[in-house]
Order: C-alpha cells, then structure tokens, then sequence
C-alpha cells in the first residue's frame, strides 16, 4: 500500500529541497569569497532523496548523514545558521569549531554525525538500532552510503550484522555515478547497489533517487518493515552529483551528455512539474517560498558572519568526561612538579 | 575474603555488573552459547538471556561499531574481542568514530572492549600480541590493563562505569595461573590509579599485566643483595598517574620500566620522557627499559621465550640502575 503525500507534505519537502539548493548557492559564493574555511561538498542534483527519505521518518527516529546530505539535516530541524557557522569555524558553530561541515549533531535531536571513513556510520547505526530493540522502542535508524562507500568492509560487516540480527535499519545507497573522481563500474562489477541485500538476506530496492514521492514511499515501506521487526533494508536511490567531488574539483572527468541527461531530471524542476500539473502550486507559490528562504538565509548568514571566532583555549576541552592531568613540560607549567617533589 | 582467579573476578565483575544495570549488555564472537573462547562469560547466557549476551559474526568493525551507537543513546556495552590481536579490524570505530565523539560534538560513547592481550602460551604471531601502543597514543580512550585478580574485578566495574571508551587488556597468561583474594560485591578500582605493589627505597620499577609479576620475582632476588625495589603496578595506561610515577621515581632517583610490549613507540619512551621533563634532577641514573625486541611474536616456545622479558634481565637492568 502506497502512502499519498498531501499537498502540504510535498510543499514541506519542496521548502527543504529550496532551502537547501540555496543555502549551498550561498555557500560556493563564500567559497567564492574565501569567507568559509576548508572546501565546499555540494549535493546539487541530490536534494530530493535527502529529503524525501529523512522527511520519510518520525519523531523518535535516529538520523546519520553524510555530506551530501544537506537537505536530510534540514527536515531533521537543523538551520541554515548552524551550517554557515561550521563551515566558517566559528565559536558559535555546533562543535564550536572543532569539526567542519555537516559534522555536528546530538543524540537528543536524532542526529548522529559521521566521521569521514566511509561505512564506519552503518554499524554505529546498527548498534542504535540494536538499541532501539532492546529497549523496545519503535525508533528505526537512518543512514546513507554513497556508491563508493559501499566497496568499504563496514559497509559489509555493518549490514551483515544488522540483517544476522533483524535490527530497524534503513540504509539509502547512493548511487550518484562517481566517488571523487571514480565512476561507479570501476567500483563494483553491478549495475544495482541493491542487488546486494539479496546476499546479506534483506530487502532492497532501487528507485529512482530524484523522485521524491517515489524516494518517500519506498523510504516509508522500509521504515515500516523496520518498526515490525522485518529487519533491515538497502534502499538504493539513483541519482546524479552534479558538481565536482568538492568545490575545487570541475569534474573535467565527467561527460556532458550525462550532466545534461541528468539536468533535465533535476528533483526540484520535477517536483515543481508535479506540483503544477496537479493544481497545487503556482509560480507565485515557488517565488513566495524562495522569498522567505532568502530572508531565513540572509538572517542567519548575519548571525554567523558576526559571530566570534572560537577562543583558543576550546582546543583543550572535551576529550574526556573529567579533564585528566595534562603531562606538561616544566616551561609551561611546574605545579605537578612541586606535587611530586613534595 | 574468596580466593578466586584472575578470569573468575573478571567473570564476577562482569557479572556483577550485569545484575545491577540493565543497560550492561555484552556482545561478541562464541561468548554465549559457547561462554567464550576463554571461558570468561561461561554461564551467561543462561542467567541474562541472549538479548543481553549475544554472539554476533566474526565482525569485530561491527561489533565496537554496533556498541559504539548502543551507548550513544545510554546503554553499556562491553564488546569483547576473541583475542586482543583482532581488535586492529576496530581500530577505525575506536580511534576515528569512539575517541572523537565527546571531543567533536560533546557525545558519551561509555563502551568497554575487553580481550586476552599478551604472550606465554605460545600463540604465534597473532594470537600473542599487546596493543596497548597503537591506542595510547589516541586521545579520547582509556586504557587498563589489571594484573591481580583484585584489580581486574575492580578494574572492569569502573570501566564499565566510566563515561568514556575504555580499553580493557586482560593477560591470558595470568587467567588461570594467578590467584588472590577478591572481596564479595561491589567495589572499584580507579581508572587513572597506579598502585604501589612492593614498597622500596633504592630503586622503581614501572610497569604492568605478566611483568607485573616477573618484576616482584626480580625484586624478590634483588633484595638478597641489599636493593630494596619498589614495583608500580600501573594498572592504568590512558591516562597515566603521573603522580604515583613520578613520586615513587623521585624518591628512589632510579627507574627502570618493564613491559611485554615490543621496544619501538611503547609505553616506556613516553614514561622515560615524563620522568626527564619533570623530575630530571632527581636522577641519579639513567631511566632505562625492559622489554620485547623490535620483532613480531614468535611461535615456537624457544623463540618465543627468547622474545619475552625474563626475570634475569628485570634484574640486571636494576644491578645496573643501582650501580650506576
């Protein structure tokens, strides 16, 4: 049974897919401006399955994204604020300028962050779904692997052990035709990531990633499964990174003839088809959500922009529960020194 | 007071554990219906259940990594490795994804992965190995590695306690060959705590797990020729007690450490380091280091003897310490 989206539901997920394409418009303009620290990873082209499968999940559920991820943070409750703070390093950002990107979260918003070793997030998500079991609680887990993350041993060992053990676990493969610079069959000698889950004995799917209705419904069944205990799922989105790995890369590797295959399929120019051709939106609908997206953005742009770079001393803090005793040299501190002579 | 062996207070920590927090789960390789390769969780399964003791696939990136995000939304985890040699396949979830949480984005990953560290049964190459250096040098985890069967009761009820990742090292040599008394219920033994084992004004050994026991043995035969050794059981690696090291170190004016480790990067440089940057004038000799050479552990019990620190070199480093 497919669940419908009502019009409000998909005028949400078209504000999340806007709001992200446009947030990271802003962003490569401060990359432009070299107002922003490190590189810029963009998920053009991609915005519609980030949101439509983390608009998939409900209060309760645990999120892990990855970098092209964006637009699922945004669903999640993130706000434009949070992510030009992280990408300018500042005092104010989520991890106070200890982390970059979208690597921030918090276990009480269902957002766990990832590191950048790909895989290493699908047994961490399997454990919170392990968790979630145990506990009897009806949360699923969420998480994402692009198409050369899935050649990783985590990406095995995690999904074996989540399916030997029939945890709530949804994992959305990517396949957004290159890692970096390498196209997918020089990755895996198949043409569908969810081919796989027949070999760990779990559902998997491949659908087509810049649908959102169809990312959404496919993402519910999952979900649903997941919450009576079938166990796992490989959902498989096709999609297109339609820019370079990160802002630095001009994907000179990457053929015309598909940019412009997938261009025409762009998610927000379909939803936007879909919209109209059902009667639920207009041009005015789009021009007033882009217009209140451009004030959300300008607000928080502010807000980061004045924000204070963070002291330095935030460098020491936080490794452990209870700060240990720093070995020292005698130049810098004699305290412990004294203690021992003592 | 019970006289139990070093595995049975493991056993009993764990157990112990167990019955007080139900968040307290453990998961590995043959560790419920079998009880473990070693026997450590014999017995288990029957009392908890196996959602709470569960045998998972020679998976040991998911195994920390699934206890990684159990403990992120507040349960306790100890995840055991088979053999400690395996626990490089984790080596990312434990450096990259366990250690850097709290620090990146303020998370608790409150997990414990214990394991059989260590040589003396002969092994081979990667049945034998300690591991300590790869992670000591990874701010975020902690490292204990007990060799009494006090501390190990102790050690692994404040591991499973403590709010950050702990390494927990268990010397399969000392399992079933070494005994001591073990209080009934509950008590702890602090992570970050050295532990003065033999008192001795002349000279310091620092060290820990088997050598713990080969350094009394050491200073036993010492002391017939007048050289009273104190021997510091570190019990705790990450962090170090500065403050127990350094006092001892400065009273005696001589060091000499003591591991199984291999020499290149052990935990001994760092030690030797502390000692000189802190309290060099103290000295009246140089600091110097027993442990295994600079190669892989080797099978054969000749070899393999060879390879290990004997007694007669813990106790030669010291006549030579004492006599410089």
């Amino acid at each position: 049974m497919e669940e419908a989206l009502t019009p409000k539901q998909l005028l949400d997920m078209y504000y999340y897919m806007k709001l992200t394409r446009l947030v990271e418009e802003r962003l490569q303009r401060l990359y432009r401006q070299g107002k922003i620290v490190g590189g810029l990873y963009r998920s053009l082209g991609q915005e519609g399955e980030s949101v439509a499968s983390a608009y998939a999940l409900e209060e309760g559920d645990f999120l892990a994204v990855m970098i092209r991820n964006l637009g699922a943070l945004f669903v999640r409750g993130v706000r434009p604020w949070e992510i030009f703070t992280q990408y300018m390093g500042k005092g104010t950002s989520p991890t106070r300028g200890k982390d970059n990107i979208v690597h921030f979260g918090s276990v009480e918003r269902g957002l766990i962050p990832p590191i950048s070793h790909l895989g290493d997030l699908i047994p961490v998500m399997a454990g919170i779904a392990l968790a979630s079991k145990m506990q009897r609680k009806r949360s699923v887990a969420l998480t994402y692997i692009g198409d050369g993350g899935t050649s990783t041993g985590a990406f095995h060992e995690g999904l074996n052990f989540a399916a030997v053990l029939k945890l709530p676990l949804i994992v959305i493969a990517e396949d957004n035709g290159y890692a970096y610079s390498t196209p997918k069959h020089k990755q895996m000698a198949i043409e569908n990531i969810a081919d796989r889950a027949i070999g760990y004995g779990i559902f998997g799917e491949t659908v087509d990633g810049n649908d959102v209705i169809a990312v959404y419904q496919a993402t519910r069944r999952a979900i649903r499964r997941a919450r009576e205990g079938l166990g796992p799922t490989l959902l498989e989105v096709k999609t297109f990174r339609m820019r370079g790995h990160a802002e630095h890369d001009d994907a000179w590797y990457v053929p015309r003839e598909l940019l412009e295959y997938w261009q025409k399929r762009d998610p927000i120019l379909r939803l936007e088809t879909y919209l109209k051709e059902h009667g639920l939106a207009d041009e005015t609908t789009f021009e007033e959500i882009t217009h209140r997206i451009e004030q959300e953005i300008e607000a928080d742009l502010r807000y980061a922009e004045e924000s204070p770079m963070p002291d330095p001393q935030i460098a020491l803090e936080g490794v452990y529960a209870e700060s240990p005793s720093v070995s020292e040299s005698p130049s810098i501190s004699r305290e412990s020194e004294v203690k021992a002579r003592s | 007071m019970p006289v139990l062996t070093y595995l049975e207070a493991i056993r009993q920590g764990l157990w112990e554990e167990m019955e007080r927090d139900e968040r307290v789960f453990l998961l590995g390789e043959d560790i419920g219906v079998y009880g473990g390769a070693f026997k450590v969780t014999e017995g288990f399964l029957e009392r908890f259940g196996e959602e709470r003791v569960i045998d998972t696939p020679i998976s040991e990136a998911a195994i920390v990594g699934a206890a990684i995000g159990a403990a992120l939304v507040g349960l306790r985890p100890v995840a055991e490795m088979q053999f400690i040699d395996f626990i490089s396949i984790a080596f990312d979830q434990l450096t990259n994804f366990a250690a850097k949480c709290r620090y990146r984005w303020g998370a608790a990953v409150p997990i414990v992965v214990r394991g059989p560290c260590g040589g003396g049964v002969h092994g081979g190459p990667f049945h034998s190995q300690n591991v300590e250096a790869y992670f000591f040098h990874t701010p975020g985890l902690k490292i204990v590695e007990p060799a009494t069967p006090y501390d190990a009761k102790g050690l692994i009820k404040a591991a499973i306690r403590d709010d950050d990742p702990v390494l927990y090292f268990e010397h399969k040599y000392l399992y079933r060959r070494i005994r001591g008394e073990v209080p009934e219920g509950d008590y702890i033994v602090p992570i970050g705590k050295a532990d003065v084992k033999r008192p001795g004004r002349d000279v310091t050994i620092l060290t820990y797990g088997w050598m713990l026991h080969k350094s009394l043995e050491a200073a036993e035969i010492i002391a017939s020729e007048g050289i009273e050794v104190e021997v510091v059981d570190l019990r705790t690696l990450l962090p170090l007690d500065d403050e127990t090291i350094l006092s001892s170190v400065a009273k005696t004016g001589r060091a000499v450490i003591v591991h199984e480790d291999t020499r290149t990067g052990g935990i001994a440089g760092e030690i030797a380091m502390r000692i000189n940057e802190r309290i060099f004038e103290y000295l009246e000799a140089p600091v110097v280091r027993v442990t295994a050479p600079d190669t892989p552990i080797p099978f054969s019990p000749p070899l393999e003897e060879f390879f290990l620190p004997q007694v007669e070199e813990i106790v030669q480093a010291v006549r030579w310490v004492a006599n410089y």
